[in-house]
């Protein structure tokens, strides 16, 4: 009997199975997907370069949307800091400029980014914990109080209230001499992510994508350098979502303001260049990178057929990367420095433009100014020893990364079709689509850990007995007692009558259907109060209740 | 001890379930742990009752008091637990209601979980720890292992 000669590669088979050690190992990634022992050219078969990759600078943009990507200038590295009073902040910034960052990063507390003033009771013990306290325009003085903001780019993680927070920047910048053109900087501003997975929501959903394209239709007529919104996956990954849910889910909110703005008459390529991301870099390591890769190339394709974009900066997508928070151990703390390390790797080889890496106690608390500082050292020595930045994109033509790349495409499609066949984004977040996705994944990756289906160093492996508590940063009660005296200060300040009459017309706007950025600029320039505009706004709009499901 | 004297004065028997008022108290919305606790409880045949996001101390009382639970479960990221979980506390006991158990977990450091622990709450629970451990310590009638 004639005996077929076997090809090397089932010679290969044979002999990997037959070892004494089989390959082993989860063969998932957190998706879900199979991964493959090997991959092999029998992968990619059809696969075309130009269509795929095409590049650099060029669509579909898959191997990065500038011509030399770090070559020509490294990606920059914006840490996220804020704490305590507009003036401990303001001292912190000063102090981070001079040592050579060229943007600002803010965070704002709980109670700024959910609408309360200091002094209103649910603000009780919140104020200035998560990041700096803003109650009025006074705060906003301070805190960029001697910083010229001509010079900087301000990046503002915010989003219920994000309207008011910018027009308090534009007003700001007005004092001081410097145009709303001159302004530079971003806005997180997406809240339909809220909805889905961050829960700082006040307003109903409707209303609250009206605040949102007036904010891009208003940056689009007025400020060229500005991106009035940061479309965040991270938040989605955070609360517990696969990396094809994040990937998904994102891009599906970036084309519900897309599809709104469209809507208030605005042509898609007038404002649709400043539109910018934000990721979620977790420890998956090869999945993130295609994850990356295939948003670009996801964007680029969605915005040119199906919005028919035709100006090339409406195609490419520029984001912003996190590493993640929720991958960091409260065991073994110092471990979160390397795992940082390699969520800030694949960020890069997936072409960030700019990033943020966690320290190693943000798992516990704020960080303190050692933790901070290693965490910025990470990424120098990324940047500058491991030479990332020497070759573009330079997993591309991997057979692995490539198969996953267009399996991230694949997955994230598949999402694409059920969220339009419900009736688009906002029917899902009503009928709570997103949210079931995202606790059921989240539950499952917690289950494969209780099985020991997936290992988490110090977690569920290599556990070490527990040494003495970690120093952490505090905030004193003193900054909530002296933010609370400066509120009511300035409400006994400022002409009253005036700020009343400014609420006034802005209800009388938001009930019409003008844009409300000059309305809330107005407002804020006569001092009302953050808390104010607020109600205000929540009088015509009402607030939203979520479904309650787990 | 309150645990002791409750089971001593019969009110849940062999057959019944224990019952745990779950929540976010505070103003963030960082829900991803609190749900996936109480689906973990809930699958041990815990009762659960997810009171969802933004309660204030005055209103996980009155629902605590109302559903007539075990325990409290409360889930904190914002830095506000120094200020909110003994409030709670503070609240159950000028309702007479001390015997309903609290406990906890979230982003809070450990100096000021072991505050938490002196002032009267049964545990912390930090980010890491199993949902096995958590259903043990309901299980156990809210007490960790010895």
């Amino acid at each position: 009997m004639a005996v077929r000669k076997k090809s090397s590669r089932e010679e290969w088979e044979e002999q990997s199975q037959a070892g004494k050690q089989p390959a082993r190992g989860r063969g998932r990634t957190i998706s879900g997907m199979p991964i493959e022992p090997l991959y092999t050219p029998d992968d990619l078969r059809g696969w075309s370069y130009e269509e795929k990759l095409g590049y650099p600078g060029h669509f579909p943009y898959t191997r990065g949307v500038y011509h030399s990507m770090y070559r020509g200038r490294p990606w920059t590295i914006r840490q996220f800091a804020g704490y305590g009073t507009a003036e401990e902040t303001n001292r912190r910034y000063k102090f981070l400029l001079s040592q050579g960052q060229a943007g600002l990063s803010v965070a704002f507390d709980m109670p700024t980014l959910m609408g309360y003033d200091s002094d209103d009771p649910l603000s009780r013990g919140e104020v200035g914990h998560c990041g700096v306290a803003i109650d009025s325009l006074e705060d906003m003085e301070t805190l960029f109080g001697g910083i010229r903001l001509d010079t900087i780019t301000t990046s503002m993680t915010i989003n219920s209230p994000a309207a008011i927070l910018y027009a308090m920047y534009i007003a700001v910048g007005e004092k001081s001499g410097v145009k709303p053109a001159q302004l530079g900087g971003t806005l997180q501003n997406d809240i339909l992510k809220e909805y889905i997975a961050q829960k700082e929501y006040i307003f109903p959903p409707e209303p609250s994508m009206r605040l949102v394209v007036d904010t891009i239709v208003f940056a689009a007529r007025e400020m060229p350098r500005w991106n009035p919104v940061s479309i965040s996956g991270y938040h989605i990954r955070e609360a517990g979502s696969t990396a094809i849910q994040e990937l998904a889910f994102t891009l599906a909110d970036g084309m519900a303001y897309v599809e709104a703005t469209i809507k208030a008459g605005m042509p898609v390529d007038d404002f649709a260049p400043r539109l910018s991301f934000f990721f979620d870099s977790h420890i998956d390591f090869f999945e993130e990178i295609a994850k990356f890769r295939a948003a670009r190339r996801l964007w680029a394709h969605i915005m040119r057929d199906r919005y028919q974009a035709k100006d090339p900066r409406s195609w490419i997508l520029r984001f912003h990367t996190q590493t993640a928070g929720v991958s960091l151990t409260r065991q073994q703390v110092e471990n979160n420095i390397s795992r940082t390390a390699y969520e800030a790797l694949a960020a890069v080889l997936g072409g960030t433009q700019s990033l943020h890496t966690n320290s190693m106690d943000e798992v516990l608390a704020l960080p303190t100014e050692r933790a901070a500082q290693i965490a910025l050292r990470t990424q120098q020595v990324l940047a500058h020893e491991t030479g990332v930045t020497e070759t573009i994109d330079p997993l591309a033509g991997s057979y692995y990364l490539e198969h996953l790349t267009d399996e991230m495409e694949r997955g994230a499609r598949r999402y694409f079709e059920r969220v339009d066949e419900q009736g688009g984004v906002l029917a899902c977040i009503e009928n709570g689509f997103f949210q079931r996705e995202i606790a059921d994944a989240a539950f499952e990756f917690e289950r494969q850990l209780e099985a020991n289906e997936r290992i988490v160093v110090g977690v569920n492996a290599y556990q070490e007995k527990e040494g003495s508590p970690v120093p952490t940063l505090k905030i004193g009660r003193e900054t909530e007692q002296g933010q609370v005296r400066r509120v009511k200060a300035v409400r006994e300040r400022r002409d009253n009558t005036s700020v009343q009459n400014r609420l006034v017309e802005l209800k009388v706007a938001a009930r019409g259907s003008q844009n409300l950025m000059p309305a809330l600029i107005d407002c804020v320039r006569a001092y009302a109060t953050e808390g104010e505009i607020m109600a205000a706004l929540k009088e015509v709009f009402g607030v939203y209740r979520e479904p309650i499901l787990f | 001890m309150a645990v002791e004297k409750k089971v001593a004065a019969g009110r849940r028997g062999a057959h019944q379930k224990w019952r745990v008022l779950t929540c976010k108290v505070g103003l963030d919305g960082h829900d991803r742990g609190v749900k996936v606790v109480s689906r973990a409880l809930r699958d041990a045949g815990v009762e659960v009752i997810y009171a969802g996001l933004r309660q204030t101390p005055e209103m996980v009382v009155e629902a605590a008091i109302q559903e007539d639970v075990d325990a409290i479960g409360v889930s904190l990221h914002s830095g506000a637990h120094m200020t909110l979980i003994p409030r709670i506390l503070e609240l159950l006991k000028e309702r007479d209601a001390s015997e309903i158990i609290v406990f906890g977990g979230g982003i809070i450091p450990e100096d000021d979980a072991l505050e938490l622990k002196r002032l009267g709450v049964a545990e912390i629970f930090g980010p890491g720890t199993s949902l096995q451990a958590i259903v043990e310590f309901v299980n156990r009638g809210f007490q960790q292992a010895a």
